[in-house]
């Protein structure tokens, strides 16, 4: 029987080298990285199913897992500048995603406009209380205290 | 390179690790309006103000039958402070020294802490920061000895709830009101553990606040936006000193008034 490797096996480096940071980085990574495999499984599974009750779960569940990895990428792009800059740049981008880049820092330096062909962000609907970055803005590297608020049980 | 210059600064990477760490460290423990408030951001130096939603009228019109209104915005503001420090002392982290003079870090991190917290707490009206205290509708409760503590947390979660303000809570508290808090027992039992245990879900240190404030942690009620997070960036350089400084930029809004009520010892 083969057992399965525990998460600290995951660890490319020393475990008492690494700050809390980057453990906790892993684990989110690695959280991440089980769910969307999940995806992939319910996906392919669903597919060949051929009994329509037993796809409905599947697909339910492939749903559920969807939604987890949303929230693990939420935490990382929340702890990490440079996802969170590279997500603001491609979420919700239209055009073709590989002129997406270009055509945010043209519009970022007075080109394109809004709606511009060739690609971009479109604006983005944002509530008062929403978390969510509306862009890189020139972020420098900050030292990443961010919210110290604990999260809610 | 971007605004805060790092790269070209006289400082090798092992002392910019300290020189980080150290500001992170005294931060993560002066910071208590983060502890307590709804964050949103990071958002860069690019972001300058937060839409409130509100638009202003303007009195006149230029042309007949059309009015004309200005959308109302909160700016951000951009705090900086500078650390000045010697340059062979920070080169002494290569030669293997463990214990740098970093205490200009420690001032720096404590000014910028001071300073947000004290908006956050206190408001700032000259950055249109109204503040969680000054913005409150309820007249603050007095605390006339160190074992009333645990009777005015209890009066206060009531203002709270018969404002329709519902939980978890967080007392915040100042130096002398924390450590009285922590020191005084009733009956032989700790006051801090009656509050800790059946009152409050979190109980906060906050230098920078003079007396105690219970609010609502709930969400939805206190926001703090920051553009640029607080960062270590590289000013000039003299002959044996570096001067670095810690900056960010943020606001704060409070969008329900009533999520919080004072507490004053007397």
């Amino acid at each position: 029987m083969v057992e399965a490797p525990m998460a600290h096996e995951g660890y490319h480096e020393p475990y008492e080298l690494l700050s809390d940071g980057t453990r906790n980085m892993h684990r989110a990574l690695v959280s991440l990285q089980e769910e969307l495999e999940a995806v992939d499984w319910y996906q392919q599974r669903a597919d060949v199913c051929t009994d329509p009750e037993l796809r409905a779960v599947l697909v339910h569940n492939k749903d559920e897992e969807i939604e987890h990895a949303a929230m693990t990428l939420e935490w990382i792009r929340r702890n990490n500048a440079k996802v969170d800059a590279d997500l603001a740049t491609y979420i919700g981008s239209s055009g073709p995603i590989t002129q997406v880049e270009a055509a945010a820092e043209g519009k970022a330096g007075g080109g394109a406009g809004p709606g511009g062909a060739g690609g971009g962000r479109e604006p983005r609907s944002t509530s008062a209380s929403s978390s969510r970055p509306s862009g890189s803005g020139g972020a420098s590297p900050s030292l990443g205290i961010g919210s110290l608020k604990p999260e809610k049980a | 390179m971007d605004l805060l210059k790092r790269e070209v600064a006289p400082i090798l990477p092992e002392a910019w690790k300290l020189i980080d760490d150290e500001a992170r460290r005294v931060l993560r423990l002066d910071l208590a309006g983060r502890k307590v408030v709804d964050f949103v951001g990071p958002r860069g130096w690019k972001k300058a103000a937060v839409n409130t939603g509100r638009l202003d009228l303007l009195p006149e019109q230029p042309v007949p039958e059309v009015s004309v209104g200005l959308r109302r915005v909160q700016p951000l503001v951009e705090v900086r402070t500078p650390i000045v420090l010697d340059i062979m002392e920070l080169d002494s982290v290569a030669r293997g020294a463990a214990d740098p003079d970093l205490s200009a870090v420690v001032t720096a991190a404590e000014r910028v802490a001071r300073l947000e917290d004290l908006a956050i707490f206190n408001g700032y009206p000259a950055a249109n920061i109204a503040g969680i205290i000054p913005s409150s509708p309820h007249q603050p409760i007095d605390v006339a000895a160190p074992a009333d503590w645990p009777m005015a947390v209890a009066r206060a979660k009531e203002v709270l709830r018969q404002a329709g303000v519902g939980g978890p809570h967080a007392l915040v508290l100042g130096p002398r009101a924390y450590d009285e808090l922590s020191a005084a027992t009733d009956d032989g039992y700790p006051v801090r553990k009656r509050i800790e245990r059946g009152l409050v879900d979190q109980l906060v240190w906050a230098p920078a606040l003079d007396h105690a404030v219970l609010l609502s942690t709930r969400g939805g009620d206190f926001e703090l936006t920051v553009g640029q997070d607080l960062c270590i960036g590289y000013a000039w350089r003299d002959k044996p000193t570096v001067e670095l400084y810690l900056a960010e930029s943020f606001t704060f809004r409070v969008l329900e008034p009533a999520a919080a009520v004072q507490l004053r010892r007397v």
